[in-house]
């Protein structure tokens, strides 16, 4: 294992984990203050990368960036305040089969407008190409700004890129991120926000309408999910399945990270962006390891089908592996507090 | 608490009456409808019956909502098919019939094996975490080729071992009833359960986990118990699917049969022993029926799944409980015509809306095929303003006419609700 493979992996899982977090951080919010495990946030962060997807044929890429999120999240209050406002005295269950219910209406309305394949969403020009290389010479690491420089492939010189984009969409995480903190921490309705989660009759009394604010952070969640949409449908794939594969792993995050902790969530994507990008990029299996400490492992040991699992494979199953295992040993979570 | 020496004799005549009921449907349903494509849907409801229970076990009885279930049902049928091919080796010794309790035992280890992990958690976290372990079983199931068949799946043939007096299980019919008796056997089975002081104890569980734990008992061992149960049940369903369909695909451990059982099973009714069994039939017409007629029947699911939860938390079944109370007081005729006006003007907006849903839907599949379709007999052009505007005018009208008529009902529903209370409160002061 070099040097330039384990920043690029590193980069990559940072990239994939912010990405993650970007749609934790919202599912997150909405979980503390209104109880509600919003089962269809994955379907929001579809719903924007598609909706980015036809503003960008329209009016080009960075328009769709601010107004995708726009658009799905006056949606998503929309169905707060018709939809879920009215289940809320039915208790949880019922709010998270109404979200689950709207899971299957998005998946459907989805491939009526957009087809059931996969759209041809790309980054920008402007954003395409690489941002910088890596070179492994004999001598040592060097970085390039750009393109991979001449006379790479030859002479013991081994480059590796990383994707502009990759690095934009981390930029925007981040911004997001230090955004979202100062709105929460710093400003009137942040304060308003913090307080009706903890007291909401209190608040009330003080004349503040916490419906609306519940309203509002439902939008503004499912906001952030359309965001990481227009960053993670640019980055991977724009299809109908896209919902599913992120929404159980974002799901794995939260349990992993403790259910309605930030910080949690934040280590817990990053953290699985990170493993996964290292696994997906290696071949080895645990008969391997087995082998490199001695322990011979053959088709004839039972459990070979078990053993001989390149990691590789394995990567796309780690998030529920982990979470079996923290529930196992840490059942509240990384940063949980509280036993459910 | 209802007096139940004075009450026992009638209540029990009534109970008899319920599953000699229900007995004699099973029996008698393939005589009246005879074509081998209504056999095979009976079968398959059969066997959905029981999985839905199973599932309602945990959804209504234990509050607990489970989005990988269909993990036991699967891995049930994987145990069972294999069991079955060992059966026609010869290398095992099983009548067919006891196949399915294989799956059950399959479906029991697993649960055990699985809910230790996933019932540490109730409520939101429970169900978060039985998304994750069904995308994990899922994704594994790809993974060995050798247990699960891969994309192809595992092939096997009910006529096994020796016939047990003629009876081979090769003819459809034959199948259908040994299904009649395991779901006879095991609808009976959970309804006993529900009246143990474990089925009890799961209720509580469900309404109050905290003074449960003050009592003395420890729910997550309760949990974990129920969890066991269900998972036998849903393994036997997937054992007399195994034997149903004589083939076993990864699909049946994936998400969208865990999600089919939990739709169905909530339009049914999850707070009723005999929802479930409604949604069961609901699951296989939907499946088998719906999805022939119409290319959009996911979206007409997920809408009517919608509503429900919105208007009617209690599923279908909580609707017939309602209208037999109105009727036990005598009152269900003065909401006869306000039912008919309902119930019209709700189909006309429902034609006017699924015309516009199936003229996108063509646009979409069938471009290929021209504009033209077909709805419900009457010829629409996707392309033409007047199609869209007529299904425009019948959606507009439907929708205003029933908003006239739910004006006028829900007065009316509310009195009635209202007298009948008063009513209770009545017979109560006399008694």
């Amino acid at each position: 294992m070099d040097a330039s493979f384990l920043l690029i992996s590193l980069l990559n899982g940072l990239s994939v984990g912010l990405l993650l977090f970007m749609l934790a951080s919202g599912l997150t919010l909405i979980f503390s203050m209104m109880g509600v495990l919003n089962f269809a946030h994955a379907s929001f962060y579809m719903l924007g990368a598609y909706v980015a997807y036809s503003i960008t044929q329209v009016i080009g890429f960075w328009w769709a960036l601010m107004l995708a999120p726009v658009v799905v999240g006056l949606l998503g209050a929309l169905f707060e305040r018709h939809a879920l406002r009215r289940v809320h005295k039915f208790g949880h269950v019922p709010e998270l089969l109404i979200t689950f219910g709207l899971s299957y209406i998005v998946l459907e309305l989805v491939q009526l407008v957009w087809g059931r394949q996969a759209v041809d969403f790309t980054p920008p020009a402007s954003l395409s190409g690489a941002l910088f290389t890596i070179v492994d010479a004999p001598s040592g690491l060097s970085f390039a700004w750009g393109e991979k420089p001449p006379g790479c492939g030859s002479g013991g010189l081994v480059c590796t890129t990383f994707p502009a984009f990759r690095a934009f969409g981390m930029g925007v995480a981040v911004l997001m991120l230090i955004s979202i903190w100062l709105l929460l921490t710093r400003t009137r309705i942040g304060l308003v926000i913090q307080a009706s989660l903890t007291h909401p009759e209190a608040v009330e009394s003080l004349g503040h309408n916490v419906p609306r604010v519940f309203m509002l952070v439902f939008g503004g969640g499912t906001a952030l999910a359309a965001l990481a949409g227009v960053i993670g449908g640019a980055m991977r794939v724009t299809e109908p399945s896209m919902a599913l594969t992120v929404g159980a792993v974002v799901f794995a995050v939260i349990v992993i990270g403790g259910m309605g902790s930030l910080a949690g969530a934040f280590v817990a994507s990053v953290g699985l962006g990170i493993i996964e990008s290292f696994a997906v990029s290696s071949d080895r299996s645990i008969a391997d390891g087995m082998a490199a400490v001695g322990l011979a492992i053959t088709p004839e040991t039972f459990g070979f089908a078990l053993w001989s699992v390149k990691l590789s494979q394995i990567a796309a199953i780690l998030p529920y592996l982990l979470l079996v295992l923290i529930l196992i040993f840490r059942p509240k979570g990384l940063f949980g507090s509280r036993e459910g | 608490m209802r007096s139940v020496a004075g009450t026992s004799r009638s209540f029990n005549r009534g109970r008899w009456l319920v599953w000699g009921g229900y007995a004699l449907l099973m029996l008698l349903a393939p005589l009246v409808f005879t074509s081998s494509l209504s056999t095979t849907m009976l079968s398959q409801m059969g066997i959905s019956i029981i999985a839905c229970l199973a599932f309602n076990m945990l959804l209504g009885q234990g509050g607990m909502l489970s989005f990988g279930h269909a993990v036991y049902s699967g891995l049930g049928s994987f145990i069972a098919i294999h069991a079955l091919n060992r059966v026609s080796g010869g290398s095992l010794a099983l009548p067919v019939s006891l196949i399915p309790l294989v799956g059950g035992l399959g479906g029991l280890f697993f649960a055990a094996l699985l809910g230790y992990v996933t019932t540490k958690k109730a409520g939101t976290p429970f169900a978060m975490i039985t998304l994750g372990v069904g995308e994990l079983v899922a994704a594994m199931s790809l993974m060995f080729p050798g247990f699960f068949g891969g994309e192809g799946g595992i092939t096997g043939n009910r006529v096994a071992g020796q016939p047990f007096f003629g009876i081979t299980f090769g003819p459809q019919l034959q199948l259908y009833y040994l299904i009649a008796i395991y779901t006879f056997v095991c609808t009976a089975l959970m309804f006993a359960f529900t009246r143990t002081p474990l089925g009890r104890m799961l209720n509580a569980s469900r309404d109050n986990p905290e003074r449960i734990e003050f009592v003395g008992y420890n729910t997550r061992y309760v949990r974990y118990i129920a969890f066991m149960a269900s998972g036998f049940f849903m393994g036997i369903a997937g054992g007399l699917s195994a034997l149903n369909f004589e083939i076993v695909t990864s699909e049946v451990v994936g998400a969208a049969r865990s999600g089919a059982y939990l739709l169905f099973t909530f339009l049914g009714g999850a707070v009723f022993f005999f929802g479930p069994i409604i949604g069961a039939v609901l699951l296989v017409l939907a499946l088998v029926l719906l999805s022939e007629l119409t290319q959009a029947w996911l979206l007409y699911l997920g809408l009517v799944f919608t509503f429900m939860v919105m208007f009617a938390p209690g599923g279908i079944a909580s609707l017939i409980m309602m209208n037999l109370r109105v009727a036990s007081f005598g009152k269900l005729r003065q909401l006869l015509w306000p039912y008919l006006m309902l119930l019209l003007s709700a189909l006309v907006a429902l034609a006017g809306a699924s015309a516009m849903i199936e003229m996108v839907y063509h646009l979409q599949l069938n471009k290929v095929l021209g504009p033209e379709l077909k709805f419900a007999g009457v010829p629409l052009n996707a392309m033409s303003w007047s199609s869209w505007l007529g299904a425009g005018v019948l959606l507009g009208v439907g929708v205003l006419l029933f908003e006239l008529a739910r004006r006028r009902f829900m007065p009316l529903w509310g009195r009635i609700q209202e007298e009948i209370e008063s009513e209770i409160q009545r017979r109560e002061a006399r008694a």
